[in-house]
């Protein structure tokens, strides 16, 4: 992606706001970023239109599902230099608690950073950190860039 | 076709009376008791990477839990009060841009407290699949406002 090109050759973190505007779906669901330090949360701002049970009414599983996976590719374009996007081998979700009809919040760790696959969990929760609603287990293909000499400062 | 539960939306019909389904053009393609396909038309609001048009792997993982949901509905005649447990999903190659994304999806044993389900999400040939998952289902949960489901099983 251009974004990711653009920081890479700038030395720098992708411009998260930038690219989570520049994915159409990320724009369909409501997902923002919130980036203090290296610490990353992510935002699903509540509409109508990721209501799965009406009568609850509560979230959308797979709304929930794809707000984790989102959360896990974002966490690795901040701790991998990659041009492409991460993409999903597989994913597994635990649904822990009905997703009710107000702004949810999810964090990522990449547990193992491999040179071609990386494991990431996620958790979602709203009111209440402690209450999670749902988790994510999953595995992503990476695609990193060869490390230019002299850039890193590590 | 053989008999479906009480309000089962026809083969055809968009999910209307679920937002996010609605929200997704999700249209019901063919239903029988336990045995569902579900399509996805391609959407550009739907592109998960720009460059590629590929659609996000996010919309797989709604249509493929939607899809399990009503295979489990048709079989329990319970709608509505039916809760995902747990949903993992394999992905295989990704989607061709363009081109709408099936789900057939199967509920293939119910007990007490739990139904299962296994589906795959394909655009051409089932056979040559995007994606496959494989999800459990709590059964009996509330469906009344302001009472929680119980996400966990075993009772």
């Amino acid at each position: 992606m251009d974004i990711l090109r653009r920081a890479i050759a700038e030395g720098r973190k992708p411009d998260l706001r930038e690219l989570v505007e520049a994915i159409p779906y990320c724009r369909f669901l409501g997902v923002e970023t919130d980036l203090k330090g290296n610490e990353l949360t992510t935002i699903l701002r509540f509409s109508d239109r990721l209501i799965g049970n009406p009568v609850l009414p509560a979230l959308h599983g797979g709304v929930v599902g794809a707000f984790l996976e989102i959360t896990a590719v974002i966490q690795l374009m901040l701790e991998t230099e990659s041009e492409e996007l991460p993409k999903p081998v597989d994913i597994g979700i635990d649904y822990l608690r009905s997703g009710r009809p107000v702004d949810t919040y999810a964090r990522a760790t990449v547990t193992k950073h491999g040179r071609r696959v990386c494991n990431v969990r996620a958790e979602a929760w709203q009111e209440d950190h402690a209450r999670p609603i749902a988790a994510l287990h999953g595995h992503f293909l990476i695609k990193p860039i060869e490390p230019k000499t002299g850039q890193s400062d590590e | 076709m053989s008999k479906v539960f009480d309000n089962a939306p026809p083969a055809g019909s968009l999910l209307a009376g679920i937002p996010h389904a609605a929200a997704l053009g999700l249209h019901i393609v063919s239903i029988e008791t336990g045995k569902v396909t579900c399509r996805v038309p391609f959407a550009a609001h739907l592109i998960g990477n720009p460059d590629t048009r590929v659609i996000h792997g996010g919309v797989i993982t709604a249509l493929l839990d939607n899809t399990c949901g009503i295979a489990v509905g048709s079989r329990t005649m319970l709608r509505g009060q039916i809760a995902t447990l747990d949903l993992r999903i394999d992905y295989m190659k990704q989607a061709t841009p363009d081109e709408d994304i099936l789900a057939f999806a199967e509920c293939f044993k119910v007990t007490r407290n739990i139904a299962f389900a296994r589906g795959v999400a394909y655009q051409t040939d089932q056979g040559d699949p995007v994606a496959t998952c494989a999800a459990a289902f709590m059964l009996g949960t509330r469906s009344t406002p302001g009472r929680q489901p119980s996400g966990t099983g075993g009772t």
